[in-house]
């Protein structure tokens, strides 16, 4: 058992009592909500004539349904805007703040919870949504939950959980030029499998960690529970403490918070239960070329041969649902749509890094591409940087923030068998809204250039590093 | 001990194979517009078992002989991907009351207890073998002893014996899988706790 990690201290400082079944019950710092998977836990509460506990505890905003074209209300759909009247009646009759597209603070919940300075080391952090391990770039414990854990929190602000062990995941050395935070994550799922987390919270450590941005580590952590983790954290340091200074929700007193957020941090004698070291600079730009986040290869390299792999038949029903062969290669896989946008991959340096390879270029004639900040806020820094003109004028449609095509509840999806090169985090089967639609993961830079190419490419071409 | 119990449940078996499969394929997005659970059993597996809203006859979840399962037989890796519990209630109000399985993703199980659905595991070639037997014989059935660890199988002469979370296992036993009535016997706890965080109101 992990002995004096940051997951070990910031467990016991929130363990309300053992509970008879031996789970823990422990209080949740933060509460994140949106429109999808709240309604029933609301339910819950009316019938049963109960309050939320904490409702200053407990955020809201709405991502997943909402249209990226208009913001214009009603909705067009009538199930997206009894989602989203539901949510603001929810919020209004019990007390908890809901950033909405008046506010300029609406976003993707993984965005706004760290852009308002809601997410802060230390926490406990629950949301309706399985990428809130993202909030562990802050050195958070932070962690998706079903409908009935939702109403758990919102009566009770505790959830019964079970200890998760710790595996410690070293990534030494320097990335080349080309090689973003999506790819270390990509890389660390191809290595460990998408099922290698089950039963454990990552704790992402090593020099590429120590000199990774705040977005970065957000965009790591966030992939966390696509290699099977449910938490996925980054120890807090100076980038963490820099990150928070003057956000909307940031403490008054910072001084004592970075005295705390110091505490907390795994101890060099900390103990793990399992440990990975990974050669950073031999990372090369990830794409995937199948079903499952674990399904990539560098984007150098050919699809590799069922037979080599540790599941065979699983890529077989991979080769055959894409329609890709064997040892072809990686580059050679054309696509039709280009996406880039998402909880992993919607922020503002994600956005700036695409418009690099974009600028003063055109899209190819046969890819439809857009762009998606993460958040109202990120879309505002963008345009005040021109960033939207670089992705218009290349022929990228700009549009307001949400999920979009990360996931199919909302307009922006594909459509047949097109293939979308996405800097989101699923590929999956329909996932983004074609039963047969077909996903390639990777960073958003790699998604602008094969958005320009009409194909995948390496993007350290682009940038005169190969 | 309570009425919630479940110390053991017996039933006939349904097949799912594949390994990591998904909630976005037990139930697809478009599918959770939807304020209440109600329909969800409706969507269960609702790509794979409709093409177009034509049946697919070749799924088992469409095919007689498993019409009256109550337990699903499945690879590993099952219920990865979103935290929805859109996922566990479709199964849940499909009228499945245990997941037979070699591993389940972490969120899934937890939403799958939170809902009094069992989830046990059994090793690789053993989930082989019973993929096998129950494709022979459709009809035969699995009897889970929750407290004794193990899972018969009709015509197979000796029980296995299962893997559960022990945590998960208790819950089941003593009747907290849904844990919303201890976690608020702890009302005074939980202030006290919360008075003691640094962060709540700085």
């Amino acid at each position: 058992m992990s002995t004096g990690t940051l997951f070990d201290k910031v467990w016991n400082m929130h363990k309300v009592a053992t509970l008879p079944s031996g789970m823990d019950q422990l209080f949740i710092g933060l509460h994140l909500i949106h429109e999808v998977t709240t309604p029933q836990a609301f339910a819950s509460l009316r019938e049963r004539n109960q309050r939320v506990l904490f409702p200053n505890r407990t955020f809201a905003t709405m991502d997943h349904i909402v249209p990226t074209d208009s913001t214009q209300r009603p909705f067009a759909d009538p199930q997206a805007e009894l989602m989203a009247s539901t949510l603001e009646k929810n919020t209004a009759d019990f007390g908890i703040q809901l950033f909405d597209f008046k506010s300029g603070k609406q976003g993707i919940v993984h965005m706004i919870g760290p852009e308002l300075g809601l997410t802060q080391p230390g926490m406990t952090i629950a949301c309706g949504d399985s990428h809130t391990s993202t909030h562990g770039a802050f050195g958070s414990l932070a962690f998706g939950i079903g409908t009935t854990e939702v109403r758990n929190v919102l009566e009770t602000q505790t959830l019964a959980l079970s200890r998760l062990k710790v595996r410690r995941i070293v990534v030494n050395g320097a990335l080349q030029p080309g090689v973003y935070p999506k790819d270390v994550i990509l890389k660390i799922i191809a290595e460990l499998g998408v099922k290698g987390g089950l039963g454990y919270a990552y704790e992402y450590a090593g020099d590429v960690f120590d000199t990774m941005s705040m977005e970065g580590r957000m965009t790591v952590c966030n992939m966390s529970i696509e290699g099977g983790a449910r938490i996925g954290y980054v120890n807090p340091d100076q980038t963490t403490f820099n990150y928070l200074k003057d956000r909307l929700h940031s403490p008054k007193d910072m001084e004592k918070a970075i005295s705390y957020w110091s505490d907390i941090r795994s101890n060099a004698d900390a103990a793990y239960d399992d440990e990975l070291i990974i050669d950073g600079s031999a990372i090369e730009p990830m794409v995937t070329w199948g079903i499952n986040p674990g399904q990539s290869v560098p984007v150098s390299s050919n699809l590799p041969k069922c037979s080599e792999l540790q599941h065979p038949q699983s890529a077989k029903d991979a080769y055959a649902f894409m329609g890709f062969s064997e040892n072809q290669p990686a580059q050679s896989i054309p696509i039709d749509v280009a996406f880039i946008g998402s909880c992993t991959n919607g922020r503002l340096s994600d956005l700036r890094e695409a418009a690099s390879i974009v600028k003063g270029k055109k899209i190819h004639p046969k890819v439809q591409a857009m762009v998606v900040p993460g958040s109202q806020r990120v879309m505002a820094q963008a345009e005040s940087e021109g960033l939207h003109h670089i992705f218009t004028e290349a022929g990228f449609q700009w549009r307001n923030a949400g999920c979009s095509m990360c996931l199919a509840m909302n307009p922006d999806k594909l459509t047949g068998n097109q293939v979308c090169a996405s800097s989101s985090n699923r590929n999956f089967i329909g996932r983004q809204g074609s039963p047969n639609g077909r996903t390639l993961l990777m960073s958003p830079s790699m998604v602008a250039a094969a958005a320009i190419a009409g194909h995948v490419v390496d993007v350290r071409k682009e940038i005169g590093h190969e | 001990m309570n009425n919630l119990a479940v110390s053991s449940l017996k039933g006939h078996v349904v097949p799912i194979p594949g390994i990591d499969i998904d909630t976005d394929q037990i139930v697809p997005a478009r599918f959770l517009k939807h304020i209440t659970f109600d329909k969800m059993g409706e969507y269960l597996f609702y790509d794979a078992r409709f093409t177009n809203d034509t049946v697919n006859h070749d799924h088992p979840l469409n095919q007689p002989e498993y019409a009256n399962a109550s337990i699903m037989l499945v690879e590993h890796n099952f219920g990865c991907g979103s935290s929805r519990e859109h996922a566990p209630q479709a199964i849940m109000r499909a009228g499945f009351k245990a997941i037979v399985g070699e591993s389940f993703a972490e969120i899934f199980s937890g939403n799958c207890k939170a809902l009094g659905i069992v989830t046990v595991t059994l090793p690789r070639h053993t989930i082989q073998q019973l993929f096998q037997h129950v494709a022979a014989f459709p009809n035969s059935a699995f009897s889970i002893d929750v407290e004794a660890s193990t899972l018969a199988v009709d015509g197979l002469p000796d029980p296995f014996a299962i893997t559960q979370k022990d945590t998960h296992k208790k819950a089941f036993l003593n009747g907290t899988w849904d844990e919303l009535t201890l976690l608020k016997s702890n009302r005074d706890k939980i202030t006290e706790l919360a008075k003691q965080l640094p962060y709540l109101d700085w």
